[in-house]
């Protein structure tokens, strides 16, 4: 803080704070106070708001917990953006080691603007192409079923497709912060540790991953959090089977006409969330700062 | 007796560039071998590939009887040492020494019980649960030579690992690898464009220039008698003359130099009539010598002290520049600066090689 009006003078320092401020109290605390102010009140008719009736209760919380099926969605939910970020770091850890260590400056180009082009494309569009893709009669099952693969077309929508969409939608997220982390290692420790005799896998489970630990466990992160938040890719890849927890919350507030059961279940999804990411990060012994940069 | 490294005929080409051309040479059973050069000569392409780390464009190189083609760094008696050490920061000091013999499988009890062994080795007995970022420069230099040694390497490979230390712990240093080396008995290679360091550890030193390999020799061969101007000028400090070489008589040929007749030994190749200089050491000049036949006379411009020994720069009369080192303790007789004095020296003391 002295810091800041040290370089910046009083004048700038104060619109800086006063803007920070405005930021965390407008687009952090505000609506999550107000969230959770919704999630605790009851859904009750406009004439009853402010009456008698009107008291905070964890009703809306415990309808959740007494839903065996809005239950099973939720923990559903979590163990599979665990399963997205899990699967979209395999994806990502070969491509990011790659980059990082092996391939020349002009392939490191080519395939970041590869990767990066898609993604100019708004979110709703790129799963919309996915939907396109994995349709029933659509150009995958073509492909399959022209060469041989498969002899009747596969129905993607559900599971497979919410878990390729997802990852197809999370990629970045994941590959920058292993490459970032991947290429800071130095070349000679690998070479190092091929020249005493370690295997490839070992090489990466003893030199290269915990190296890149930080950005592993970031990319896990940033991954599971956009999963567990993600709406588009369960909306339109997915089957009723595969049903996605926002979609229930959606539902609540769209179709059920109950902000304040729907405000209740964001929050659960919020906190448990956050309990995730909080165990995660210590488990991997990485503080919170590290992720930020 | 540990592995002796034969190179036949190798070759490095990478792109358009040539790294290294034929280059032979036999590295002895438990030998302490440097490679000397200046930095992009290839030694360190040469050392890859003995390692295993790059495959050679041509050439086959042995290490112990075995032809190494198609053999990974982790398949040869060889372990390396690299210049920045690559010790692996994340693991404890035992764990790095014991990295090899993890990579092999043995039993955790053993890899300890061997590490604590290599510890007692480098004298760091008791380090084993810290750190490589807790050590100093040359604790850290000495855990990757253990862990190099862990793997009981036939060959260890050094990339000039003493090039990060102060000049003090580099001193030290080199007395260390060079006892450690004797006691183990395995085959050192060693890279280094540090012509006194290649020196005083060497058995043997391999002088590289621009891809080519100049000379093998005793560190006194190549001193006293460079085959090549580049080792002439690159080992050791040294003053050139050119002319052209007159005559040849039983081993000394005779330079006829802006400055007059000069004799020296002839180096090998060189024949009457060649464009030819000669070499001749600072300490080879006797400054104010009376007589003899090889004679320069020079304007003494400035001494300057270095401790053990003074360097008193002379201008010649055709303009150039002869140094010569006096000992401090006969500096009381050296000329004054701005005086006129002749620089003299045996012509055993000089050598006169072809230029080219």
């Amino acid at each position: 803080m002295a810091e800041l009006y040290r370089r910046f003078g009083g004048g700038l320092a104060t619109i800086f704070l006063a803007l920070v401020l405005l930021w965390i109290a407008g687009m952090v605390l505000a609506p999550n106070v107000m969230m959770i102010d919704y999630a605790l009140r009851p859904n009750l008719p406009p004439a009853q708001i402010g009456g008698p009736n009107d008291v905070y209760s964890l009703d809306n919380v415990l309808y959740l917990a007494n839903e065996a099926v809005h239950r099973s969605i939720f923990f559903k939910t979590i163990w599979a953006s665990a399963f997205v970020a899990f699967a979209t770091f395999v994806v990502c850890y070969p491509l990011a080691y790659w980059l990082a260590q092996h391939a020349t400056p002009g392939q490191t180009a080519v395939a970041l603007i590869a990767l990066t082009i898609p993604f100019w494309v708004n979110e709703v569009l790129r799963t919309l192409a996915w939907y396109i893709l994995l349709a029933f009669r659509g150009p995958l099952n073509a492909l399959l079923l022209s060469i041989g693969l498969i002899d009747e077309p596969v129905r993607w929508y559900g599971n497979g497709g919410v878990l390729a969409g997802m990852i197809y939608a999370y990629i970045l997220f994941m590959l920058f912060p292993i490459y970032n982390a991947v290429e800071s290692l130095e070349k000679a420790q690998i070479e190092a540790a091929r020249d005493l005799g370690a295997s490839t896998w070992r090489i990466h489970w003893r030199v290269v991953m915990p190296h890149a630990k930080a950005g592993i466990a970031t990319g896990c992160v940033f991954t599971f959090m956009l999963a567990a938040g993600s709406y588009v890719a369960p909306a339109l890849l997915g089957a009723p089977g595969s049903r996605w927890f926002t979609q229930i919350i959606y539902n609540w507030f769209f179709e059920g006409g109950d902000w304040n059961r729907g405000a209740a279940y964001a929050l659960v999804l919020l906190v448990l969330c956050l309990a995730v990411v909080l165990v995660t990060l210590k488990l991997a012994r990485v503080n919170l700062t590290d992720v930020a940069k | 007796m540990s592995h002796s490294v034969e190179l036949h005929q190798v070759g490095m080409t990478f792109g358009q560039t040539r790294a290294v051309g034929d280059v032979s040479f036999t590295v002895e059973g438990g030998e302490f071998f440097s490679i000397l050069g200046p930095s992009g000569c290839g030694k360190t392409t040469i050392l890859r590939m003995i390692a295993g780390f790059l495959t050679p464009s041509e050439g086959q190189i042995v290490i112990g009887g075995r032809d190494m083609a198609g053999l990974g760094p982790d398949q040869r008696p060889t372990a390396m040492i690299f210049q920045s050490l690559a010790l692996f920061p994340l693991m404890t000091v035992w764990e790095n020494i014991a990295f090899g013999l993890e990579a092999r499988g043995v039993s955790k009890a053993e890899r300890r019980k061997r590490a604590d062994e290599l510890l007692k080795l480098i004298a760091l007995e008791g380090f084993g649960e810290r750190m490589p970022g807790e050590l100093s420069g040359g604790q850290r230099q000495r855990v990757a030579i253990a862990r190099a040694l862990a793997v009981e390497p036939q060959v260890l490979l050094l990339d000039e690992p003493l090039s990060a230390l102060d000049l003090k712990l580099r001193q030290h240093m080199r007395a260390e690898l060079r006892a450690l080396q004797k006691r183990t008995g395995v085959t050192f290679i060693y890279i280094t464009h540090d012509q006194s360091e290649a020196l005083a550890m060497s058995d043997r030193i391999a002088v590289m220039s621009a891809g080519v390999l100049q000379q093998v020799g005793a560190p006194r061969e190549l001193y006293d008698n460079p085959a090549t101007s580049f080792v002439a000028s690159f080992v050791g400090e040294t003053n050139a003359l050119a002319g052209k070489v007159t005559s040849l008589a039983s081993g000394i040929a005779t330079v006829e130099t802006s400055l007059g007749a000069m004799h020296g030994k002839a180096g090998p190749g060189v024949a009457a009539g060649q464009a030819a200089r000669l070499y001749v050491r600072p300490e080879a000049l006797v400054v104010s010598a009376k007589g003899g036949d090889n004679r320069l006379d020079a304007t003494v411009e400035r001494i300057d002290f270095e401790g053990a020994f003074a360097l008193a720069h002379g201008r010649l009369d055709d303009g150039s520049e002869l140094v010569a080192s006096i000992s401090s303790t006969k500096l009381s007789d050296a000329p004054s600066i701005g005086a006129r004095a002749s620089f003299a020296f045996d012509r055993r003391h000089a050598v006169v090689l072809a230029d080219g």
